[in-house]
């Protein structure tokens, strides 16, 4: 990739402000709720979720049990693409039904990912609600879904990149735009 | 009339008009001097005809994949001016009448000598002699008997056979093959065959027989002809028993002079034949041997199979490859190319040498005034690309498909007429 | 990867991501809904030429649980076993858009046949050929053993494993030698000498013909079937001598070290190979291996036809 294309849009502050903002409505919208779960969509969403937890937990002193679901087996774009490497699926213990369910995401696009994880909930269990968390939401969705919780909206072009980077996985917090004609 | 090969060099050596009248070489005279009609061979190599020791033409019973006039075809554009039928046909040449319909069928080609192989046994079945006599006697004359295909192994049998065609100055060749180690064999016994999971066909299978054979043949003073040896060890036997003086001679296919074992892992039935494809070691040593004359002659044993033979999985394909019209590019690649035989030497192993264990009076002779003008003309310097679509023979089963091979028959002269001109034939 | 005909197809990479694919997938089998919908509208294709009812169903069960629809192509009763050649039948397989056969052969070599002939242009897995291979056995026989003594994840280095048997007539040996070699083991092969492969001293692999001082040094044995009808051909004088000298009781059992467990790719000849005792012990991990069969063949079924088709 040409990083001089690049230019960032979320830097590591504007990040940690994000997902507080995040925490705090879901604590606001779910208030009173003892029945939540956060479960990332790997590989930065997983991430992205415990932070999550993290700060409603300092919000709220209460322990939001988190996990991760993989969606790869339940994608649409399987024969686009060569066979990849599964990440675990982990639910907590107790599992997932009659709870509300958060699915966080790094980037939400065009609502496919989101499908394969509703479709892959499915045959988790049956959660009482299911809402969506996405640090950015860049638009251009094909499907009909919307994400509860947004970090940051960030209008792009289709020929534009968005990259999600955070410290567990990249060592590093920030969002980036990478321009057109790479 | 005459016809002259115009320019050609008998044996690689100095140019010549080969003048042919009446059937035979009438003069050689100088380059350009030759009265006829002109054949262009002009820098080409002239070899006395070459005699094939073993040939399955498949008629009667396999018209499907080849007849004596296809095999004779291909034989013809080989640079072939005789063939050796083997006898495996259906019904097998186990009687007079057999072998007479297969010489007339050669007869009316008209393109080779075809010399029916008799069967030694009835049916190839190795339990009773067939009627060698009657067809020593019989208007094909044949003087090569063999179950080819099949071993005779019970020892009694060969032992009788063996003495029973001195009476006409035949020869038994024997497919060395003990029944026992090999039931079931698809390959070459080794590293490979266990590694493929393919029933190993083991060198001892063959050298036991061997052994045998010349050990008998000893013992009661007969001649033996030793068909496709294929390992080191067979190449040892033979020579040990020739030192001793047994009357014993041998013959090696072009396969067996360059394809090894290793080609079995692609699991491609092209590759099934029977004896198997060996290791590098054994190619080696029967190139060795046919140099230094422990080995007598290079027999095709051209083995036409339909396609669906092949198009299988390897346990079901039929064991055969095509011969007759690489045999040539192969005997040079193998053997004139890398100094081991000169042109002479070639000539020896793939005319004379086979004429004489064969007993054709008219083949094999050397390219003298007066000699029967069999002759095959050579392009050395030619390269071509072996294409299985383009052969004559009915069967498309060559392992050598796509392969670039040197040299390149231009011209065959059987009996003095001409039956490939420029590659084609006439 | 396009076709998994040989465990010698596999790199170590490969090996470990079939592995790990498959202990990701054997999570499934233990929720309420099994099903995955990743191979839907793909077609799988149950080829097989000689009777194996357990292999069958383990590869018919693995692509059900991906949602592939499986045809079942039994030799018996089917045009097959009148006559028609393997050829044919990949033809008929082709033109009903097989997107993978999963072939079980009585001739070596006949999945790469298959494979390479141009017959068919799916995938083409190798569930048994001949005397060759069997790499999916190979891959849960590894997948059984990461999980006993390999905590589940990464390769098998420093394993110690006995194959004690028939070993010239197994494919199951073939594949775990090269399989179990590339993932780090250490392999002994143990029988008499009539029934190793001619040219085994040159596999990659220790021989041995005494079973009681192998087995104290190792961390596997696996016994392989032992038909009695090898003794009318010369192999062994009689059963009750095979089992004498290379068969797994308890008191040879008693040999191993405390880790170590006992394995059989099946059906099991009790009282000849293995006897009951041992089959029925705690040690014995036969009925695990059966289960790790279906999540390893659900792992090969993904990772064939779950990408895109290969380019040409």
């Amino acid at each position: 990739m040409d990083s001089s294309r690049a230019h960032v849009v979320l830097d590591d502050a504007d990040i940690g402000r994000a997902i507080r903002r995040i925490a705090h409505e879901i604590v606001e919208k779910s208030r009173g709720s003892q029945s939540l779960i956060l479960l990332g969509i790997p590989t930065r969403g997983v991430a992205l979720a415990h932070r999550i937890a993290a700060a409603i937990s300092s919000i709220e002193g209460t322990e939001v049990p988190v996990g991760s679901l993989d969606i790869t087996l339940y994608r649409d774009d399987l024969r686009l693409r060569p066979a990849r490497a599964l990440v675990p699926t982990m639910i907590p213990p107790g599992g997932i039904d009659d709870k509300t369910v958060i699915l966080v995401d790094d980037v939400l696009y065009s609502g496919r990912s989101v499908r394969a994880a509703l479709d892959a909930l499915n045959d988790v269990g049956r959660p009482a609600a299911v809402q969506l968390a996405v640090l950015v939401d860049r638009g251009h969705r094909q499907l009909p879904i919307r994400p509860d919780y947004v970090g940051k909206n960030l209008p792009t072009s289709l020929v534009e990149q968005v990259r999600v980077e955070v410290a567990e996985v990249d060592g590093a917090d920030q969002v980036t735009i990478l321009g057109e004609g790479r | 009339m005459s016809r002259v090969l115009r320019g050609v060099r008998p044996y690689g050596e100095d140019a010549v008009d080969i003048v042919i009248a009446d059937g035979v070489i009438a003069e050689l005279a100088p380059a350009g001097t030759g009265v006829g009609d002109v054949i262009d061979a002009d820098g080409l190599v002239a070899l006395p005809g070459f005699v094939d020791l073993h040939t399955h033409l498949r008629e009667p019973g396999r018209e499907d994949a080849e007849t004596v006039l296809s095999g004779s075809q291909a034989a013809a554009l080989g640079g072939f001016t005789c063939v050796h039928a083997m006898a495996n046909t259906n019904p097998v040449a186990d009687t007079a009448g057999v072998v007479e319909q297969v010489w007339r069928l050669g007869q009316v080609a008209g393109l080779v000598d075809v010399r029916p192989v008799g069967a030694v046994t009835v049916g190839l079945g190795g339990e009773r002699m067939a009627e060698i006599g009657a067809m020593a006697h019989s208007a094909a004359e044949v003087r090569v008997f063999s179950d080819d295909g099949k071993c005779v192994h019970d020892a009694v049998l060969m032992r009788r056979a063996l003495e029973y065609v001195k009476a006409f100055d035949g020869v038994v060749a024997q497919h060395a093959q003990e029944p026992r180690l090999t039931e079931d064999a698809q390959m070459n016994e080794g590293e490979l065959s266990g590694r493929l999971g393919l029933v190993g066909w083991p060198s001892v299978a063959e050298e036991a027989i061997i052994a045998r054979d010349v050990l008998l043949a000893e013992h009661v003073g007969s001649w033996l002809h030793v068909c496709h040896v294929s390992t080191a060890g067979s190449v040892e036997v033979i020579r040990w028993a020739k030192a001793r003086g047994v009357q014993v001679t041998a013959e090696v296919t072009p396969h067996h002079l360059i394809l090894t074992e290793d080609l079995v892992t692609s699991y491609d039935p092209i590759y099934k034949v029977n004896p198997p494809l060996r290791t590098a070691a054994d190619v080696h040593a029967l190139r060795e041997a046919l140099a230094d004359g422990t080995i007598d002659a290079i027999a095709t044993d051209h083995a036409p199979h339909p396609h669906e033979d092949k198009d299988c999985e390897w346990a079901a394909a039929a064991m055969g490859m095509l011969g007759l019209e690489t045999a040539f590019s192969i005997a040079m690649a193998t053997m004139v190319e890398p100094g081991l035989l000169t042109w002479r030497e070639l000539a020896q192993r793939m005319s004379v040498r086979p004429a004489r264990i064969g007993r054709v009076r008219t083949q094999g002779h050397d390219l003298v005034v007066g000699a029967v003008a069999n002759i095959a003309v050579v392009d050395p310097s030619a390269v071509r690309v072996i294409s299985a679509t383009d052969l004559a023979s009915r069967s498309r089963n060559t392992p050598y498909d796509g392969m670039e091979l040197p040299g390149r028959v231009v011209h065959t002269v059987f009996a003095g007429t001409p039956t490939v001109l420029d590659g084609a034939l006439v | 990867m396009k076709h998994l005909l040989s465990a010698a197809d596999l790199s170590r990479d490969d090996a470990i991501l079939v592995l790990d694919t498959a202990a990701e997938l054997a999570a499934v089998t233990d929720r309420s809904v099994k099903k995955l919908p990743t191979l839907r509208g793909r077609t799988v294709v149950n080829l097989f030429f000689e009777d194996s009812t357990r292999t069958r169903i383990s590869f018919e069960v693995a692509a059900k649980r991906l949602s592939a629809d499986v045809i079942n192509f039994a030799a018996k009763g089917s045009s097959v076993s009148k006559g028609e050649s393997l050829k044919d039948t990949a033809l008929t397989l082709e033109a009903m858009g097989a997107d993978a056969v999963v072939i079980r052969h009585g001739s070596s070599g006949a999945p790469h046949r298959l494979a390479t002939a141009g017959w068919i242009g799916g995938s083409v897995v190798n569930a048994g050929d001949g005397t060759h291979e069997h790499p999916t056995q190979a891959l849960l026989d590894a997948f059984t053993m990461r999980r006993h003594l390999r905590d589940g994840a990464g390769d098998l280095d420093g394993l110690h494993v006995a194959i004690v048997g028939d070993i010239l007539h197994s494919r199951v040996a073939r594949s775990n030698v090269l399989l179990l070699r590339t993932l780090g083991a250490h392999v002994t092969l143990v029988a008499p000498p009539t029934l190793m492969p001619y040219g085994v001293e040159s596999w990659p692999c220790d021989v041995s013909f005494d079973i009681d001082q192998v087995l104290p040094g190792v961390d596997a044995v696996m016994m392989l079937r032992v038909q009695a009808e090898r003794m009318h051909a010369a192999y062994f004088p009689s059963t009750l001598e095979y089992s004498r000298l290379y068969g797994l009781d308890a008191r040879r059992m008693g040999l191993l070290p405390a880790h170590a467990i006992v394995m059989h790719p099946g059906p099991m000849n009790r009282g000849m190979e293995i006897s009951a005792d041992v089959a029925d012990s705690s040690r014995a991990v036969m009925v695990e291996q059966v289960a790790n069969g279906v999540s390893v063949r659900m792992a090969v079924l993904y990772l064939l036809l779950g990408g895109m088709k290969e380019e040409i």
